[in-house]
């Protein structure tokens, strides 16, 4: 009996064969979270990627308007404050997320890949915001510069990170790295989502 | 907010006040978050428990 033609290999057919299989539309929009998700613990992470969005948000209308706006005008100073402050709770609850992820061990049950990019997450955002830091054009970023650029060369990374080159800062802190932390984020939210939320750790269990 | 914030002393450990209210701050929201109940919680526990582990 002659076999059936096989289709003709096409690399878009073995790409959604792959997206089909390891993510799920019920995992990605799922509407049921098991029992023990109803903590306050789980509510961390939301927390920090909604104070992202507003950072986000915030960071767009500074970028349009510039440091003249930020610095001089009321609306200015309300956005500024607005971005910097965001900041502050996206941090907070980053590390409050953390805290719950680590003592949760929430790194089992195949979950390290989720771990690693949250960790990555973290050093990203940290670089981000010194580059924020080195982007205010006032005294305080020329201080975190100056005292900044000794120890950024003892590393050999001042040859091609200058934190005294504004323009260079500036760049990277309102176009690479929020790209990098936002595709970062939404990768650890898929992540997340296609193994579901790690139960708590059996203490009946050795 | 124009001027340098005052700082803890305690022997090598040497941390601004403001920092140092922060941490205290997130320690106090660990910790409520671990036992405060969450609103809905009761009425679904025993219920969706739906198994994804790998």
């Amino acid at each position: 009996m002659p076999e059936p033609p096989r289709p003709p290999r096409s690399w878009t057919r073995a790409l959604r064969g792959i997206v089909q299989r390891e993510l799920p539309l019920d995992h990605l929009l799922p509407d049921q979270e098991p029992a023990y998700v109803a903590s306050w613990v789980y509510v961390f992470g939301v927390v920090a990627i909604a104070a992202l969005v507003w950072v986000i948000a915030s960071g767009v209308i500074l970028a349009f308007f510039g440091p003249q706006w930020w610095h001089v005008s009321p609306q200015g100073h309300f956005v500024n404050s607005i971005h910097f402050w965001s900041v502050q709770l996206f941090f907070v609850f980053m590390v409050l997320h953390l805290w719950g992820q680590y003592f949760g061990a929430t790194w089992r049950d195949g979950r390290a890949p989720t771990w690693m990019v949250g960790v990555v997450v973290f050093l990203v955002s940290i670089i981000t915001a010194f580059t924020g830091y080195l982007s205010q054009q006032n005294f305080a970023s020329q201080w975190i510069a100056i005292n900044a650029k000794d120890g950024i060369n003892s590393t050999g990374a001042g040859a091609f990170f200058n934190v005294l080159n504004f323009g260079q800062m500036y760049g990277l802190h309102v176009m690479l790295l929020p790209i990098l932390v936002t595709t970062l984020v939404a990768v650890h939210l898929v992540q997340v989502r296609r193994r579901g939320v790690v139960r708590p750790i059996d203490p009946g269990r050795s | 907010m124009n001027q340098a914030a005052p700082y803890v002393h305690w022997g090598f450990i040497v941390i601004s006040l403001p920092n140092f209210v922060l941490i205290l701050v997130m320690l106090v929201l660990f910790a409520l978050g671990l036992v405060l109940p969450f609103p809905g919680g009761r009425a679904r526990r025993g219920t969706g428990e739906e198994s994804e582990d790998a």
